[in-house]
C-alpha cells in the first residue's frame, strides 16, 4: 500500500493497541475488558438464568438480551446518563453480532444477559465491546461453536484503513470518512456488517479481506486472554 | 444465580457480631483495603476508580457553561449523578434492597455541597450570565457492599484531580477535549462520607454485601475535619440516641483513619 | 498429564480415530472444543470439563435450594433452574397435613433435596432420603458448580480432608450451593476458606496434598 499518512502515525493496516483481561466483575458469571489505544469497553454476562417476567420467556430458545451503554465522562462532551436512540440500536447490532455462535436452544425459557459498558471513547465502541461481551460469554461457561472479533475498517477519502480512531471518524478531506464496523467469528463467517458513507463493490470487498486479516489477529488475542489463568 | 444471602448464613452474621467478629476476620470499625486509582478517563476533566475490598465504583467529572440559577446569579453549579448499573450485580433488575441510584446521588451531593468543598464563586464567568456546572457521575461496577461510601471517596478524589476545559469566552462555547492548566477551586474543607450498619445491637462499618442483606438501620455522615455537614438515616429500623451517640463516635475515629489512607490522592 | 485450557472453537485434535464427547463437536477431521475450559482425551473420546458455567440437572442429584413458593400440595423450591422445581407432600418422610405446609418449610427456607425425575412439566423433587430436608442452622456458600466434582474429590477423598480438618458437616449440592454446620462459627469458616482453595485450585495437580499443606498453614 501507498505511503497515507494517518494521523497517529500507524501504517494503514495497523491496529491500534490491544489489552485484554478477563474476570474483572466478579459478581457476573463472565466479564472481560477490551481496549484498543484509547477505547475501553468492559463486558459482564449473568446468566443463563430464568427469565422475568414469564410473559417474555421463549419456550423454544433462550433468549439473549444485550444493552450497551456510555459513561457521561467516556467523551469529551457528557453524554446524559440513561438510553439514547443510539445505545439502543448498538445494543441490538450486539446481540445480532452475537447470537450466531450461541446455541440458544439449550436453554429455553431462559435468559442470557450481556451488559456493554464503555468507559473511554476513541471510536470503535460498538466493536471493543462485541470483543469484549464475546469473551465474557466464554467465560461465563456458555456452550459457543466459536468466539466472535469485531474491527472497524474505514475509508479516508480513497484510502482504506484498519481500526479508525476518532480523529479517522471526523475525516473531511475528499470524500470524507466511511465508517465500516464489521463482525467474524472464528471461523470467518460475517455476523455483523455496518457501513456509514460510500463505497465502491471492488472496495468493500477489500475492506472484508482487511477485516478478515484482522479479526483473525483479534481473535488470537482473545484466545490467549481466556487462557490466562492464574495456576 | 443471585439471591439474597440465605436466613441462616444471616444468622451466623449476627451470632458472629455478638462476639464482637466477623466473617472476613475484620473488627466491626476496621474498613476492607481502599485502591484508588486516577485518569480513569483520558476524556473526562478528572475521574477515580475506588475499590473497598471486591466493591468497585468509578467516578467521573464533566464541566459545562451555562446560566446560573436565579437566586445564585455569582455561583457555579454542581449536578450529582450515580448510576447503580445492572452489570455490577445480578439483583439489579430484580430491585437491589437497600439503596437505590437516586439516593447514591443525592448524599454524596448533599456531602459535597454542605461541607463548602467547592469554591462556586470563584466558577463564575460572568455574573447572572454565564457560570461553570460541575457534573460528578457515579457508575457501580461490583457491587460487594458500600458502595456509598466507594462513591463519596471517588467523588472527592476525581474532582480534586480534576482540570478545567478551555474556554472560549468570544464564541462563548466550551472548547471539549482541550484543558487548561487550572483545578476546579476546591477549598480544604474534603468531606468524607461514611456510613455505619445496625445488625442488631452491634454497629459496624464498611459491610460487605452479605452483611448490608441483614443490616436494620443504616446512618451516612459527611464530615471534615471534625464539622459534620451531611446526615442521611436509611432503611427502617429505629436508632436508639445512644446508638446514634455511638455512631458519632466511631464515625469520627474511622473518618481520621480513612482519610489517612487516601491522603495522597487528595493533593 | 496437564490438561490444556481450550476456548470455544478451537480445534482440540485431529485424526479420524477420534470421536467427539462432551462440549466437541467433529468438523471435518477436527474435534471442536465447543465450551471454555479443559480438554481431556481418553481412548478415543474428546470432551471438555467445563471452568464454568450453569448447572446442568440430572436424575438423583442432590441440590440445596431455597423455597420460592408454598401450592396446596408441596413446595416450589428455587434450586437454579430455569425449569420450575416441585417438592410434592408425597416426598416428604412423614405425613404432612395439607393445612400444615407451613410448619415442614416456609417461604425463605433452605433445604437439601434430591431430583428424583425430569420431565417435559418440570424437576421433581423429593426429601425422603437421609441427610434430605430443611436446613436449620449453619452456613451456606455459592461455588460455580462445575468445580463440584474437584470439591468432592475421587471417592470423596478431598472434602473428607476438609470435614475432618474443620470437625465440620458439610453437604456439598450439586449446583454449588454448600451447607456447612460446625460446633463454632470459625471452624465453619475455615471450611468455607479451604472450599473456595480448592475451588480456585481446581486445575492443578496434587490438590490433595496442597490441601493437607494450607491447613496446616491456616491452623
Amino acid at each position: 500500500m501507498a505511503e497515507f499518512k494517518r494521523p497517529d502515525g500507524r501504517k494503514p493496516d495497523e491496529m491500534r493497541e490491544i489489552k485484554a483481561k478477563i474476570g474483572i466483575i466478579p459478581n457476573a458469571d463472565g466479564s472481560a475488558m477490551f481496549s484498543t489505544g484509547d477505547t475501553i469497553a468492559i463486558a459482564a454476562v449473568y446468566g443463563p438464568k430464568k427469565m422475568h417476567p414469564q410473559h417474555k420467556q421463549n419456550p423454544e430458545k433462550g433468549v439473549l438480551r444485550c444493552t450497551y451503554t456510555m459513561n457521561s465522562f467516556s467523551v469529551t462532551e457528557r453524554i446524559r446518563p440513561g438510553p439514547s436512540r443510539r445505545s439502543t440500536e448498538i445494543s441490538k447490532i450486539i446481540e445480532w453480532a452475537l447470537e450466531p455462535v450461541l446455541m440458544l436452544k439449550k436453554y429455553p425459557g431462559m435468559v442470557i444477559d450481556v451488559y456493554v459498558n464503555i468507559i473511554q471513547a476513541d471510536a470503535g465502541t460498538r466493536c471493543a465491546g462485541i470483543n469484549a461481551a464475546s469473551m465474557a460469554l466464554a467465560h461465563a461457561g456458555l456452550p459457543m461453536k466459536n468466539l466472535v472479533s469485531s474491527i472497524a475498517i474505514g475509508k479516508l477519502d480513497k484510502q482504506l484503513v484498519v481500526d479508525v480512531n476518532k480523529a479517522e471518524e471526523d475525516w473531511e478531506e475528499g470524500e470524507g470518512a466511511t465508517d465500516i464496523p464489521i463482525s467474524m467469528t472464528g471461523d470467518e463467517k460475517i455476523t455483523h456488517l455496518q457501513l456509514d458513507g460510500k463505497i465502491s463493490k471492488e472496495q468493500l470487498k477489500e475492506v472484508i479481506e482487511l477485516a478478515r486479516k484482522s479479526c483473525k489477529k483479534i481473535i488470537e488475542i482473545q484466545r490467549k486472554t481466556l487462557k490466562e489463568i492464574e495456576k | 444465580m443471585e439471591m439474597e444471602t440465605p436466613k441462616i448464613t444471616g444468622d451466623r452474621i449476627k451470632e458472629f457480631l455478638r462476639e464482637g467478629k466477623r466473617f472476613d476476620g475484620r473488627k466491626l470499625d476496621e474498613f476492607r483495603e481502599i485502591i484508588i486509582e486516577t485518569g480513569v478517563s483520558k476524556k473526562a476533566e478528572g475521574s477515580a476508580r475506588v475499590k473497598i475490598g471486591k466493591t468497585e465504583v468509578i467516578v467521573g467529572v464533566k464541566m459545562d457553561v451555562s446560566e446560573p440559577y436565579p437566586d445564585s446569579p455569582d455561583k457555579g453549579n454542581l449536578m450529582t449523578t450515580a448510576e447503580l448499573l445492572p452489570l455490577s450485580s445480578g439483583r439489579i433488575e430484580i430491585g437491589r434492597p437497600g439503596f437505590n441510584s437516586l439516593e447514591i446521588g443525592r448524599v454524596i451531593d448533599r456531602g459535597l455541597r454542605e461541607s463548602g468543598f467547592i469554591d462556586f464563586e470563584k466558577l463564575c464567568i460572568k455574573k447572572g450570565e454565564k457560570v461553570w456546572t460541575i457534573f460528578v457521575d457515579i457508575y457501580s461496577i461490583n457491587d460487594d457492599g458500600n458502595m456509598l461510601d466507594a462513591a463519596g471517596i471517588g467523588a472527592v478524589v476525581a474532582l480534586k484531580n480534576a482540570r478545567i476545559p478551555k474556554y472560549d469566552s468570544k464564541e462563548e462555547k466550551v472548547l471539549y477535549g482541550e484543558w487548561t492548566d487550572k483545578k476546579i477551586p476546591l477549598t480544604d474543607h474534603i468531606p468524607i462520607s461514611l456510613t455505619i450498619h445496625k445488625i442488631d445491637d452491634n454497629l459496624i462499618i464498611d459491610p460487605t454485601r452479605e452483611e448490608e442483606d441483614v443490616s436494620e438501620a443504616r446512618m451516612t455522615i459527611g464530615s471534615y475535619e471534625g464539622v459534620i455537614s451531611s446526615i442521611q438515616k436509611g432503611e427502617s429500623s429505629s436508632l436508639s440516641v445512644d446508638e446514634v451517640n455511638k455512631i458519632l463516635d466511631i464515625i469520627e475515629k474511622a473518618q481520621s483513619k480513612v482519610f489517612k489512607k487516601i491522603e495522597k490522592y487528595l493533593k | 498429564m496437564s490438561r490444556k485450557i481450550v476456548v470455544p472453537g478451537e480445534s482440540i485434535v485431529k485424526g479420524e480415530n477420534y470421536l467427539p464427547g462432551e462440549g466437541t463437536e467433529k468438523r471435518g477431521e477436527e474435534i471442536t472444543a465447543l465450551r471454555y475450559g479443559l480438554e481431556e482425551e481418553s481412548n478415543g473420546l474428546v470432551k471438555v470439563i467445563p471452568l464454568s458455567g450453569v448447572y446442568s440437572p440430572r436424575r438423583g442429584n442432590v441440590v440445596i435450594g431455597k423455597v420460592e413458593d408454598i401450592t396446596f400440595n408441596g413446595w416450589v423450591i428455587d434450586i437454579g433452574t430455569a425449569q420450575r422445581a416441585f417438592l410434592p407432600l408425597t416426598e416428604v418422610p412423614r405425613y404432612v397435613n395439607k393445612d400444615a405446609l407451613e410448619e415442614v418449610m416456609e417461604i425463605g427456607d433452605m433445604a437439601v433435596v434430591k431430583i428424583w425425575s425430569i420431565n417435559k412439566r418440570g424437576i421433581d423433587l423429593s426429601i425422603k432420603s437421609r441427610g434430605l430436608g430443611k436446613i436449620e442452622e449453619g452456613i451456606i456458600i455459592k461455588v460455580n458448580p462445575n468445580k463440584v466434582p474437584r470439591i468432592i474429590g475421587k471417592e470423596g477423598s478431598m472434602i473428607k480432608i476438609i470435614k475432618e480438618e474443620t470437625g465440620c458437616n458439610i453437604t456439598v449440592g450439586q449446583n454449588g450451593f454448600i451447607w456447612i454446620r460446625g460446633n463454632k462459627i470459625e471452624e465453619e469458616l475455615l471450611a468455607k476458606k479451604a472450599i473456595f482453595f480448592v475451588s480456585e485450585k481446581s486445575f492443578i495437580e496434587g490438590l490433595t496434598d496442597e490441601l493437607k499443606k494450607w491447613f496446616e498453614k491456616e491452623k
